[in-house]
């Protein structure tokens, strides 16, 4: 298994303290050590987004970032997207909504990326298609074509602002 | 809170929101690499690095030594499978050579990455440490990729066949093809590329097996749960019932688990080796290595028309590359095609010759649409080059040579019988949406400005609703099985309803749909119905889902099954309220007396009849409310439409944008909207990649280069459009929800209307036929040559120079011209 070292995080907000083998993977960690399953595994490359999560805030591809790398580090992933009582983030509110999910697969990485986007905007008005596009374009789906993923995003944004979608 | 807004009873047509999404949306699915299993070991696969080889040795003794290593093995330990992988294709009176596929090499390679061997471990990444020790000596033998060259037998994929043809198959109808061509007074020819492309779901495959006590049961990323049961039980000799087969959430499909594969096997006998489960989860590399690919055709047509325009004869002879071996129903992909072969169109004589070519890449089967895409895109393509030539606006031709309304059901000279179309109304619908005027004149002002914009359209209708039985069964077209559909319908005790299907979804959203058809029949909310399905253990046998199949069956099955069970609820009120049964109606959430709506029972009122207190029941009818149902159709369906595409090209990089597009497709009367649009969506999206980005690229050693995302180039959210959608309903006939299919429209649709488009940007340059992917590289070269500066540097794809246009080969990416250089 190879050398082990230790690992500090915090993955929505619970604390982690474990040896990992050095070479293991954040998505791995993510998925076989602390059962998250939520965050997928689509190409190994980092093409299609599908293991997207957010480390200290920052949308972050797990299959190509080491555990290790993440040490201290603030992690959240789909399953910490949702409220303690079960309410769901306007990500996940907009995604239902408009239809912007098929087989679900590269939903979570879809949803974290989105979350990266909407956070680092800093513009006032209304989010763009086109702003949405490009913010997405890491991110692969083979089920939807976009469209409707591209309007929850666009929805979400507007409910984030107190805006009727 | 209902998750659903809709009047109970009138669900059906409504755009409901999907029923299963809370699950996906929180991370809670779980999909097969989810599931952990106690003492469950991991299997990695040595493939081999060569594309042709004999194999001379195979150590694993360094392998097994490695840590946590619990197994290793090679075909030749696996002598006691009693079948090799199968395909189910047997047509009467066709010879089709078949070369013996087992889930480990026995002596011989034919592709890249067929698999070797076999390494068992206790660690998901020790396991892949190991295979890398596996040491394997291979005698190379000459390679043959490009599936022309195959033809001429100089290079046997398998020598023991004597040939690389492995099967032909045409079908002619309405009169002598030559004859017709020969008459006609105008006659086109084109040599069409289809290239190879990869379902690429997001999900790779995988598996887990887990055999424990003389019964085997395995979760698997499948299309196909009861086949794949149905397989084990042959193959391994276990009692059917001894063999559960799960499809847990599956992340999507397109075709590329329509397969019995040679994982899902190795697992189930490596853990009946071991005693432990076993799970192989597939990487991207392996994906597009061996997932079965799609389309990879050479298709060489000829149109004959009348000077005005009307077509005479239509012949295609296809050339298709199969591959090294057969999945599934890898021969058959073509001739799937066939049946559609006329299109939208009174065509009176046509022939199709379809070759089946075996070459050293990994086998093609059903990718999205399965033969359907490449038949309408040499029709669609080809009616594009014939208003071309005889200068006529391409629409006009199309709409001269429609099927008129009035003349359905209609019979094709292939004698099979469309059920219903309205070709023209989807047609002006879309032309309404577009406004050519406008768009001629847009056109115009951006060409004086320099940019390419151009409008390309395809007016398709397929075959789908796989299929009739009887039709499709052994005794007639010759597949191994009829493909028929299974419900069963359980109302409990307190009135929720939950329905088995036989239907395997992985996307599609038939919780959602099937629940709305279940639901309208008992007069409650479709929130209460729940669909359960993917699992052998829990319904009845069922075909699983591909062919745009689960609606016009599964979801006509479960409507069959609640109707039934509904006129059980009638009688059963009448007899409560005296009254007689032809007077009870469903009326506002209740069972009531027709013309005095206070008195009725709700669904839940009736099923405590049925379960609770029996004195409620009329004599002698049995107790419960439950209904196992197989529904097979009487004919296939064929949905139809007009798909418009509109591109810019940028006349100095070549790069094709696509900037608008209509769709109006008519698949009957809709169940739920918003799944229509998502399939339309999905599908088109999934069609503009193969005609623009995506290819599998094989080199001439049989080398695989597009082996991961990184080469292989899936459509992002920047490269395609929103999409403008709309429908028109013509029922089909041939079932009683009048329904058709949706799942694979856009993706047939799609690409002619893409090639169409860039030529109609192009055409005023002097170029009238690209052959996809329209590469930028591609493009370009081709707009060098129209302007005379073709003898300059050529484009290159895949770091191969891009060959003279009509000399590319299929699948195997460019060739390199001769005297060229790579």
């Amino acid at each position: 298994m190879g050398r082990t070292v230790p690992l500090k995080v915090a993955v929505n907000g619970e604390s982690h303290e474990s040896e990992v083998p050095a070479r293991r993977l954040l998505v791995h960690y993510l998925r076989d050590d602390l059962g998250l399953t939520g965050t997928h595994v689509g190409c190994d490359t980092s093409n299609c987004g599908a293991c997207t999560c957010l480390v200290d805030g920052e949308s972050v591809k797990s299959c190509t970032v080491l555990a290790v790398q993440c040490d201290g580090a603030q992690i959240t992933t789909i399953e910490g997207m949702s409220g303690d009582d079960g309410a769901l983030h306007p990500l996940q509110e907009g995604f239902w909504a408009n239809h912007g999910l098929q087989c679900g697969y590269c939903t979570p990485g879809m949803i974290m990326a989105a979350a990266d986007l909407l956070a680092r905007r800093t513009g006032d008005g209304p989010i763009t298609e086109q702003e949405v596009r490009k913010g997405l374009e890491g991110n692969l789906c083979r089920c939807t074509g976009y469209e409707n993923i591209v309007k929850a995003v666009q929805a979400a944004a507007e409910a984030s602002r107190g805006v009727i979608a | 809170m209902s998750i659903i807004e809709a009047p109970v009873g009138h669900s059906v047509g409504q755009a409901l929101r999907r029923k299963e999404d809370p699950r996906l949306i929180t991370g809670r699915a779980i999909y097969v690499d989810d599931i952990v299993l106690p003492g469950m070991l991991y299997a990695a696969i040595v493939r081999s690095t060569e594309a042709h080889a004999n194999i001379v040795s195979i150590d694993g003794s360094a392998a097994l030594e490695c840590p946590g290593v619990k197994g290793f093995y090679t075909g030749e330990d696996m002598s006691d499978l009693l079948a090799p992988l199968p395909m189910a294709w047997a047509p009467p009176g066709v010879e089709i050579k078949t070369p013996e596929r087992w889930p480990l090499a026995r002596g011989h390679v034919a592709h890249v990455g067929d698999a070797v061997a076999m390494v068992i471990g206790d660690d998901r990444y020790a396991v892949v440490d190991a295979a890398q020790h596996v040491d394997v000596e291979y005698e190379p033998l000459p390679v043959v990729v490009d599936v022309e060259e195959a033809l001429k037998d100089e290079i046997l994929v398998h020598e023991s066949l004597g040939t690389n043809k492995a099967h032909e198959w045409s079908m002619g109808g309405g009169g002598d093809i030559e004859q017709a061509l020969a008459d006609s007074e105008v006659v086109i020819e084109r040599r069409i590329v289809n290239h190879r492309t990869a379902g690429a779901a997001i999900e790779p495959r995988g598996c887990i097996a887990e055999y424990r006590a003389g019964g085997l049961t395995v979760w698997s990323s499948t299309q196909v749960p009861h086949l794949l049961r149905l397989f084990y039980a042959v193959q391994m000799g276990i009692s059917e019932d001894r063999v559960r087969v799960i499809a847990p959430e599956v992340g999507g499909g397109f075709g590329g688990k329509l397969q019995i594969t040679a994982e899902e096997t190795l697992c189930a006998w490596a853990s009946k080796q071991l005693g432990w489960p076993v799970k192989w989860i597939e990487t991207r590399s392996e994906n597009m290595a061996v997932s079965h690919h799609g389309r990879d055709q050479v298709d060489y047509v000829r149109m004959g028309a009348t000077r005005d325009g009307r077509i005479t004869a239509f012949h295609a002879n296809i050339i298709q590359d199969l591959g090294a071996y057969f999945g599934l129903l890898t021969p058959m992909i073509p001739e799937l095609g066939a049946f559609v072969m006329t299109g939208c169109y009174k065509i009176p004589v046509v022939q199709t010759d379809i070759t089946g070519v075996l070459t050293n890449k990994f086998f093609t089967d059903a990718i999205r649409g399965a033969g359907r895409p490449e038949m309408t895109h040499m029709l669609e393509v080809t009616i594009d080059q014939l208003a071309d030539e005889l200068g006529m606006d391409p629409v006009e031709v199309r709409r001269k040579n429609f099927i008129p309304e009035a003349d359905f059901p209609y019979e094709t000279p292939y004698g099979i019988t469309y059920d219903s179309g309205n070709y023209e109304a989807a047609l002006d619908r879309a032309l309404e949406m577009v406004d050519m005027d406008a768009f001629r004149a847009e056109q115009a002002q951006l060409r004086s400005q320099g940019i390419l914009r151009g409008i390309g359209f395809s007016t398709y209708t397929e075959i789908c609703g796989l299929a009739p039985s009887r039709a499709v069964g052994p005794s007639g077209f010759g597949l191994g099985i009829g493909l028929y559909e299974s419900a069963l319908v359980r109302v409990h005790p307190t009135g929720s309803v939950t329905v088995y299907t036989g239907a395997s979804p992985h996307g599609q959203g038939h919780e959602t749909g099937f629940a709305q058809i279940v639901a309208d029949r008992f007069g409650i909310d479709p929130a209460i119905v729940a669909v359960v399905h993917g699992d052998t253990e829990t319904g009845p046998m069922g075909l699983g889902t591909y062919g745009s199949r689960s609606l016009s069956i599964g979801g006509v099955a479960c409507a069959h099954a609640a109707e039934k069970i509904a006129a059980k609820c009638r009688e059963i009120v009448a007899h409560n309220l005296e009254a007689d049964v032809g007077d009870i109606e469903l009326r506002n959430g209740k069972f009531s007396l027709r013309g005095d709506p206070d008195q009725g029972m709700t669904l839940a009122e009736v099923a405590g009849c049925a379960y609770i207190d029996a004195t409620k029941m009329p004599e002698g009818m049995e107790l419960g409310l439950e209904q196992t149902l197989i529904y097979d159709p009487s004919n296939f369906v064929f949905p139809f439409g007009t798909h418009v595409c509109v591109v810019d090209v940028d006349p100095e990089t070549g790069k094709v944008s696509v900037v608008r597009w209509v769709a109006v497709d008519d698949c009957g009367p809709a169940v739920n909207p918003m799944l229509i649009d998502g399939q339309v969506h999905g599908g088109v999206t999934h069609g503009i990649g193969q005609a623009l980005y995506e290819q599998i690229v094989y080199d001439e050693r049989g080398q695989l280069i597009t082996g991961t995302f990184l080469d292989y180039a899936l459509p992002t959210a920047e490269e395609v459009p929103n999409f403008e959608t709309d429908r028109t309903e013509t029922k089909s006939p041939s079932n009683s929800l009048g329904v058709k299919g949706i799942g694979e429209a856009g993706t047939i649709a799609a690409t002619p209307a893409v090639v169409n488009a860039v030529i109609d940007a192009l055409r005023h340059e002097g170029i009238s036929y690209i052959d996809m992917p329209l590469t930028p590289m591609r493009v370009w070269q081709a707009l060098e040559e129209a302007r005379g500066r073709g003898d300059g540097p050529r484009a290159s794809e895949q770091g191969v120079s891009l060959p003279p246009q009509g000399e590319g080969s299929a699948g195997s990416g460019p060739t390199i011209p001769e005297g060229g250089e790579s």
